[in-house]
């Protein structure tokens, strides 16, 4: 189908851009990929009267290196996440994670911004973001805020960001050495996460010492696994162990129902998907 | 109405758009590119795959606004003086379609896939093409022809993105 109209604007800075969401349009919304939006829109789910294009402003884009965290744009494409050899190397969790997106035409549009503000439940870079305690930079009419992945996500298609503001950047402490995995489950070729396991952890001499588990779609937002990764604290990165270590992956879960599975199905996969992700995060 | 420039197989053309056009209706309706084909509503067919400056985009997931001052590449701007691309020449010979539906799309990604990994597995072929659905051939000889084009396509400089 084709969209309701709409009017649009490409501000070239983020100024503009926020003086352009503070105008006094009925329904405002901000375009990065459209790689969700645009679907949204042609399904007339969604009728906003002004489209703020955020896609023309140069400082929004790129991958840096600021000493002990590597900063991403929220225009970064999944395509340039996933290639960064900063990214790869101290955030490899994310690149992993980057990696089963969609297509390679999605992720060649679509944003990592864009994905977090989206925050669909089955959504795949929420729960890297959260496993790597990423902080979160918000512009708006009051200037700039940063806030933690662990406040940020605040319900299914909800997060920090408010309708007049931006997500700006997203600042991920380095976790050089560190090995990840991320562990997808889905029944086809291309499609959302059933259920899904960020894992990153260190290992030293063979036992775990330092460990971050999320989940992505058992519950409204990701989760931390944080029984998990006490668990795995100071134990061999071996079979049995993690075994025993992940039985705890669904506590305190609210995984949904639906055509894929019901909710204790999901618990399940829970379970065995961090075995899997964590001991592939302790060989990588 | 605003107003866009836009490059469409080596053509500048300099048109008027409603914001919420697609850039799949503006190639198809405005500039008449009818090669680049719809098969859905919801972002999942690949069917209509062009390259907006050189990398593979759904072109229904785009809008024609947001390719103002951009290059685009369909599955009109391959073939070079009555010679098939190296692409469509090989899925030609592979017999990597049957009612060609899913093609223009399938060639614009194939390409896409050979730019970033110029010697693919065929497990790599298949990754490569998961935003592309066939209903006909079930996908084998599709998977034939990237690597028969891998193996033996020379390169070819020069096209706005659809350099193999
Ligand atoms: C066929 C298909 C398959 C997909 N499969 C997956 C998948 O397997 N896993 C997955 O995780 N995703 C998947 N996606 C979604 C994809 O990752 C999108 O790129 C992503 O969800 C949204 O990013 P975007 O840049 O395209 O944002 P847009 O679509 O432009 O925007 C999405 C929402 O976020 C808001 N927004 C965007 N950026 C900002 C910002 N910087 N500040 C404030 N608000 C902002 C917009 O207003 C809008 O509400 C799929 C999409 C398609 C079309
Ligand atoms: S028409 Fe199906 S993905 Fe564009
Ligand atoms: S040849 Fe018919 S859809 Fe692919």
């Amino acid at each position: 189908m084709i969209p309701v109209a709409f009017d649009y604007t490409a501000p070239s800075s983020v100024a503009d851009a926020i003086s352009a969401l503070g105008s006094d349009s009925e329904e405002i919304k901000v375009l990065a990929g459209g790689q969700s939006l645009i679907p949204v829109l042609r399904l007339r789910l969604a009728a906003p009267t002004l489209l703020v294009d955020i896609g023309r402003i140069p400082e929004l884009r790129g991958i840096t290196d600021e000493g002990d965290a590597v900063v991403i744009g929220a225009m970064t494409t999944h395509a340039e996440v996933a290639d960064s050899d900063l990214v790869k190397e101290h955030a490899g969790v994310l690149a992993k994670a980057t990696e089963t997106v969609a297509d390679p035409q999605v992720r060649h549009r679509g944003t990592l911004g864009g994905s977090l503000v989206h925050a669909d439940p089955a959504g795949d870079l929420p729960a890297p973001i959260l496993a790597l305690d990423a902080e979160l930079v918000i512009a708006g009419a009051d200037g700039e805020r940063t806030v933690p992945a662990a406040n940020f996500f605040h319900d299914m298609f909800a997060t920090a960001v408010g309708d007049r503001e931006i997500l700006t950047k997203v600042r991920i402490p380095k976790h050089t050495g560190w090995g990840a995995h991320y562990e997808k489950f889905t029944r086809v070729a291309q499609q959302w996460s059933i259920v899904a396991v960020a894992a990153t952890v260190k290992v030293d001499g063979g036992s775990i010492s330092a460990a971050k588990v999320a989940l992505t779609n058992m519950g409204a937002t990701p989760i931390r696994a944080t029984g998990v990764e006490q668990a795995l604290l100071g134990r061999a990165a071996a079979g049995d162990t993690v075994k025993q270590a992940a039985s705890s992956a669904a506590e305190g879960t609210n995984p949904p129902t639906d055509t894929n599975g019901d909710a204790s199905y999901r618990r399940h996969l829970a379970n065995v998907l961090t075995r899997r992700a964590v001991l592939a995060a302790a060989a990588s | 109405m605003a107003r866009i420039s836009i490059k469409v197989d080596g053509v500048e053309y300099a048109d008027d758009v409603e914001p919420r056009t697609l850039l799949v209706y503006y190639l198809r309706d405005q500039v008449g590119k009818t090669g680049t084909v719809i098969g859905c509503d919801t972002s999942n067919c690949g069917s209509c795959t062009v390259h907006l400056d050189g990398t593979s985009v759904k072109s229904c997931t785009v809008l024609a606004v947001q390719a103002d001052g951009h290059e685009v590449t369909t599955i009109e701007g391959l073939a070079k003086d009555g010679e098939l691309h190296p692409m469509q020449q090989a899925f030609h010979e592979n017999h990597a379609l049957q009612c060609g539906f899913c093609t223009p799309g399938m060639v614009m990604q194939s390409i896409d896939l050979l730019r970033d990994n110029p010697s693919p597995t065929g497990e790599e072929v298949r990754h490569g093409l998961e935003g592309n659905l066939c209903r006909c051939t079930g996908y084998q000889n599709i998977v034939k022809a990237v690597l028969a084009a891998a193996e033996s396509a020379p390169v070819r400089v020069g096209t706005a993105g659809g350099t193999l």
